[in-house]
């Protein structure tokens, strides 16, 4: 019913999908990073009241996109297993689960060194940051829940349910967060303006928006191929892929 | 029939729990040591301590429901009785909730009975006692469905409390925020109705679809 989606739930199709497209998709995201850093560090102007500071915001911002999206794709796969019990959304989960984590602690560790030259602190217990850092902890419970379960498929069933409860509650917790931050921060803390991005600035940022995208989309098809040959060893296709 | 079946189990683990009072009166125990705890951690004198008193309370409450829900499955699931359970006709996540529900009776009652003299040994104002226990009936529930969800997860693993606590405590922390400013707006003289309603609304949610993701999990756990 999925057509070409299919052919890719069945582990040869995919395996060999992924070994074809990964340097395509490998060379495109250099590209894309490096054209992004230059812009970003070289070309863009200084930003008007931060100066050189915000220039952070090209490796903060995709991070944050991708920490949230990492998320949401494991959540549907989540349900595509649930439903329809297709055993590549468990593979899929598995591999971006960590990939997910790292861009989740990499927009925190980002967003703590720039919140120290422009809000003046490490730390505040902001909406967003108290968000991504519950997102964090979301994270981490699905990898342990995967590391603790041995059998595949109960871990599977466990996880998909778990992810499905999670993204429900994002939101939820997302807005309970910022309401409690109204609740207990006057505006002492120096919030950025956020006016609309020039062209200059905004390029690129989405530059290195895409390239980051292609990124994790890399390292989650080797982390699924790898998942793969751990799930496959022995059998007759892998041997064929791997001696052509 | 099928409210019928819920009800039975419902009197059945109560009567479990008052056979055996010292493993389920054990919650709230750990959550009288745990706020015990918090007075002496924050050093002698007492000023300050009326401030953090609510969140001292809830604190406690989160962490003993994980004690109080961690094995709750566990039993059962050793004798058989859950196998019994999916089979029977009743809907399962009725019969989630009969169990939950003994859970909390047994778990967060106690606490419930002692958190105004809690709420008084932390020099919380005598007024706002009566509010700190609306906010943990309102609150408590959805916390134990939570758990109840989280236990769900690891039926027949080895896994305990601490992995509960790492899967559940992220999803209770809208309950904690909404009754912890339940009470702040008290003590400073405001309208409470609004985190009130979100609590409400925040069990309602929990009570009409906790119940069948955990049946879900279950099912999947309890049937290999």
């Amino acid at each position: 019913m999925f057509g070409p989606l299919d052919k890719l739930g069945s582990p040869p199709t995919f395996y060999r999908f992924a070994e074809a497209a990964l340097p395509w998709l490998g060379g495109l995201a250099g590209v894309l990073i490096a054209a992004g850093l230059v812009l970003g560090l070289g070309v863009a102007p200084p930003d008007y009241q931060q100066g050189e500071v915000y220039r952070i915001i090209y490796i903060h911002v995709p991070a944050a996109w991708l920490s949230l999206l990492l998320y949401s794709a494991m959540a549907v796969a989540a349900l595509l297993g649930l439903v329809w019990r297709m055993r590549m959304t468990h593979v899929f989960a598995l591999a971006a689960a960590p990939v997910g984590a790292c861009f989740t602690l990499i927009t925190l560790v980002t967003g703590s060194i720039w919140g120290k030259p422009t809000w003046g602190t490490w730390w505040s217990w902001d909406a967003r940051l108290t968000s991504e850092l519950i997102l964090l902890f979301m994270y981490l419970g699905f990898i342990a829940l995967q590391e603790a379960m041995a059998n595949d498929r109960l871990a599977w069933r466990s996880g998909a349910v778990l992810l499905v409860v999670g993204w429900v509650n994002i939101p939820i917790i997302h807005y309970s967060v910022e309401w409690w931050h109204t609740l207990h921060q006057p505006a002492s803390i120096l919030r950025l303006g956020t006016p609309a991005l020039h062209s200059s600035m905004l390029i690129p940022l989405l530059t290195m928006a895409v390239g980051l995208m292609v990124l994790a989309a890399v390292l989650v098809l080797q982390r699924m191929q790898a998942e793969l040959l751990r799930r496959h060893a022995g059998s007759n296709w892998l041997k064929e892929v791997l001696q052509a | 029939m099928m409210l019928e079946g819920c009800g039975s189990l419902l009197r059945h683990e109560l009567r479990l729990g008052w056979r055996r009072p010292h493993e389920v009166i054990t919650p709230a125990g750990f959550a009288l040591v745990v706020v015990t705890m918090f007075s002496f951690a924050r050093g002698s004198g007492s000023d300050g301590l009326a401030e953090l008193g609510p969140g001292v309370v809830w604190t406690a409450a989160l962490l003993s429901m994980v004690i109080a829900v961690e094995n709750m499955y566990s039993a059962d699931h050793e004798d058989g009785t859950l196998e019994l359970l999916l089979l029977s006709p009743a809907a399962l996540p009725l019969l989630i909730l009969a169990k939950t529900t003994a859970r909390w009776l047994w778990g967060a009652g106690p606490l419930l009975l002692a958190a105004p003299v809690l709420g008084w040994m932390l020099g919380m104002p005598t007024a706002s006692l009566p509010l700190l226990l609306v906010s943990l009936l309102l609150g408590t529930p959805t916390l134990y469905l939570l758990g109840a969800f989280g236990a769900s997860l690891l039926v027949g693993q080895r896994q305990g409390a601490a992995l509960v606590a790492l899967l559940v405590l992220p999803l209770g922390i809208p309950v904690l925020i909404f009754a912890s400013s339940m009470l702040e707006l008290h003590a400073a003289g405001m309208d409470i109705v609004a985190p009130a309603y979100y609590l409400g609304a925040l069990l309602v949610l929990a009570l009409t679809f906790l119940p069948l993701a955990t049946a879900t999990a279950l099912a999947s756990n309890a049937a290999d």
